[in-house]
């Protein structure tokens, strides 16, 4: 650590052509993992709000008939049975107002709700812990009334969160492709800077110097480039997730979840450039000791 | 006398080296330097001189036999102790090898560095040596600015700041004339004559004969070892010879990185070299360096 400290090197590195387009490399590397990071961050706190959101509660829905007397009766046993039901912790019955606020959207307003037969719907919420067979519960409501529907969102719902883990995982492997690319960058650098320096290392090696004093002057270089190179990219990338985050609070809030990051998001990606800086000084130190062990 | 006084710091035997599937530069190589000794390393160009030292100072490993340094068998000595025993061996490269991207001070303070020295320390002793060799105005200057006599004398404070047991100098009069040659080996028997054992590979014949130490003769790989012979009585020899059964004891911190003294004073080559504009200090300088 000597080095980074004095700025002091007995290796021209920092004279190097071939290391000064590394500190871009890194840059669009981070630039690259901030997006990525950002997006799996969002994406599981979507997945984690969706799941919290859905998970304990059924919805129940009664078909309509024509005869308004005997949907009252099949709702009113509905009822009585949700009422018996000891994993049920609450429910509440949909009032017309609110089934026609939901299908404006897509139906415009409805005047009379005669005129277009809806289901009675019934939110149920489970007491916290318990659960129930949603196909059981519907079969049993089924022997007493006709024409009932329960939906725990599990079918929708597992789909969704498959969609949202694949995501996340094609995120993972962006992040993992940029690792693997910066220790490619790195080697092929260090490698590249053993054969320049063949003669001056050479000397040092004669002298008296061990491989850790050698590779520490060039991991100290990574390590100062990596840096340089990942705060640039975190400068760039954090102003554009802060952009698609406020474009996509510009929408309407029903067709995109909140894209919100948490503070500890934000911490997760301000390491990043440490993060890159640091692989990128294990994989010069790792190289130069590889290397200098062929030598007597 | 410690007992390992008397133990040879170098041993070769039957040492052989060949380059590639080429055919042996050296061959059957047998030979021990005591502590103290002053040897000429001599042969035509191409009998093999520099690959022996490389030999002595680890740059190569040998085809076959057995090289001990500092009574270690280099062959069995694990890799991360070898900079251990190169600490303790000062070269005088016969390109002198300076890093031409760095100050002469920076040259200089390499092996002190390496070796984990202060950097207090550091500045201190490689300023006094380096004022020593009369380069005090140079310090800052690089390599590539200075002339072949003063990066000579760079590469001598590099290989001498670290008190090497052994020095090891390859051609060191090769780039220089006959006047520096002689205040070159002025400097060497004078740091023999403090306990360093030398090694100086020369084909210069004049030099060899006129200061009569004892000669490792290449022929053909082959290393034959002839004992000193007395100087010449005919004419003034600018430097006295010194005899290597009479050196002084090393002293038994020799090859430790340790604070140096040297005490800049006038220099005795003012007055038998007036006029060359390059002086070296005074051996009770020296002494005091090492």
């Amino acid at each position: 650590m000597k080095f980074l400290f004095t700025g002091r090197s007995d290796l021209p590195l920092d004279r190097d052509a071939h290391s000064r387009f590394l500190p871009w490399l890194i840059a669009f590397m981070v630039f690259l993992a901030v997006l990525a990071l950002a997006g799996m961050l969002i994406l599981k706190g979507v997945a984690a709000r969706w799941d919290n959101g859905v998970s304990g509660t059924l919805s129940i829905q009664i078909s309509p008939t024509e005869d308004l007397t005997n949907d009252e009766i099949r709702l009113g046993e509905t009822l009585k049975i949700l009422a018996t039901t000891p994993e049920i912790e609450r429910y509440e019955v949909i009032s017309d107002e609110r089934v026609k606020e939901l299908l404006k959207p897509w139906l415009g307003d409805i005047g009379d709700m005669a005129e277009l037969p809806l289901p009675q719907l019934i939110d149920v919420v489970l007491k916290s812990g318990d659960r129930l067979d949603a196909t059981a519960f519907e079969d049993r409501l089924s022997q007493k009334v006709s024409g009932v529907n329960v939906d725990d969102h599990q079918v929708w719902l597992e789909r969704l969160v498959n969609l949202i883990r694949t995501v996340q995982g094609v995120a993972t492997l962006v992040l993992l492709f940029i690792a693997f690319a910066t220790v490619g960058t790195v080697v092929f650098t260090t490698r590249t800077g053993l054969a320049v320096h063949r003669e001056a290392i050479e000397v040092l090696h004669l002298i008296g110097a061990q491989d850790t004093y050698i590779a520490g002057q060039f991991s100290q270089r990574a390590l100062m480039l990596g840096l340089k190179g990942g705060v640039f990219g975190l400068s760039l990338g954090v102003p554009t997730i802060a952009g698609v985050g406020y474009l996509a609070r510009r929408m309407d809030g029903f067709l995109l979840p909140s894209m919100q990051l948490q503070p500890v998001h934000w911490v997760g990606i301000a390491i990043l450039p440490l993060l890159v800086a640091i692989i990128a000084m294990i994989t010069a130190r790792t190289t130069v000791m590889r290397t200098l062990a062929g030598m007597l | 006398m410690n007992p390992q006084d008397d133990e040879p710091i170098v041993r070769f035997e039957n040492v052989g080296l060949r380059y590639g599937l080429g055919p042996e530069v050296l061959q059957d190589v047998n030979f021990s330097l005591l502590p103290g000794s002053f040897h000429f390393l001599i042969g035509e160009s191409g009998a093999g001189k520099s690959s022996l030292l490389k030999l002595i100072y680890l740059a190569f490993k040998p085809s076959r036999g057995v090289i001990s340094l500092f009574g270690r068998d280099i062959a069995m000595t694990p890799r991360e102790d070898l900079p251990a025993l190169r600490r303790k061996v000062g070269v005088v490269f016969q390109e002198f090898r300076l890093l031409n991207h760095l100050s002469a001070f920076d040259n200089v303070a390499l092996p002190l560095r390496v070796a984990g020295t202060r950097e207090n320390e550091v500045r201190r002793h490689v300023s006094e040596l380096l004022a020593w060799v009369g380069l005090k105005d140079h310090m800052q200057a690089r390599p590539p600015t200075l002339s072949g006599g003063q990066q000579q004398r760079v590469s001598i404070a590099r290989a001498i700041i670290g008190r090497p047991r052994l020095l090891l100098a390859d051609e060191p009069t090769g780039n220089v004339d006959d006047d520096m040659g002689f205040r070159l080996m002025h400097l060497f028997e004078e740091l023999n004559r403090l306990g360093t054992s030398v090694v100086i590979a020369t084909h210069n014949m004049h030099l060899v004969e006129r200061l009569g130490h004892r000669q490792l003769r290449l022929e053909s790989g082959h290393l034959n070892i002839r004992e000193a012979v007395a100087p010449p009585q005919s004419g003034p020899s600018p430097v006295p010879a010194t005899d290597p059964q009479a050196v002084k004891e090393p002293s038994d911190t020799r090859g430790q990185q340790s604070p140096v003294d040297p005490k800049p004073k006038k220099s005795i080559f003012d007055d038998d070299y007036k006029g060359s504009g390059e002086t070296f200090g005074d051996p009770a300088s020296l002494e005091n360096f090492l």
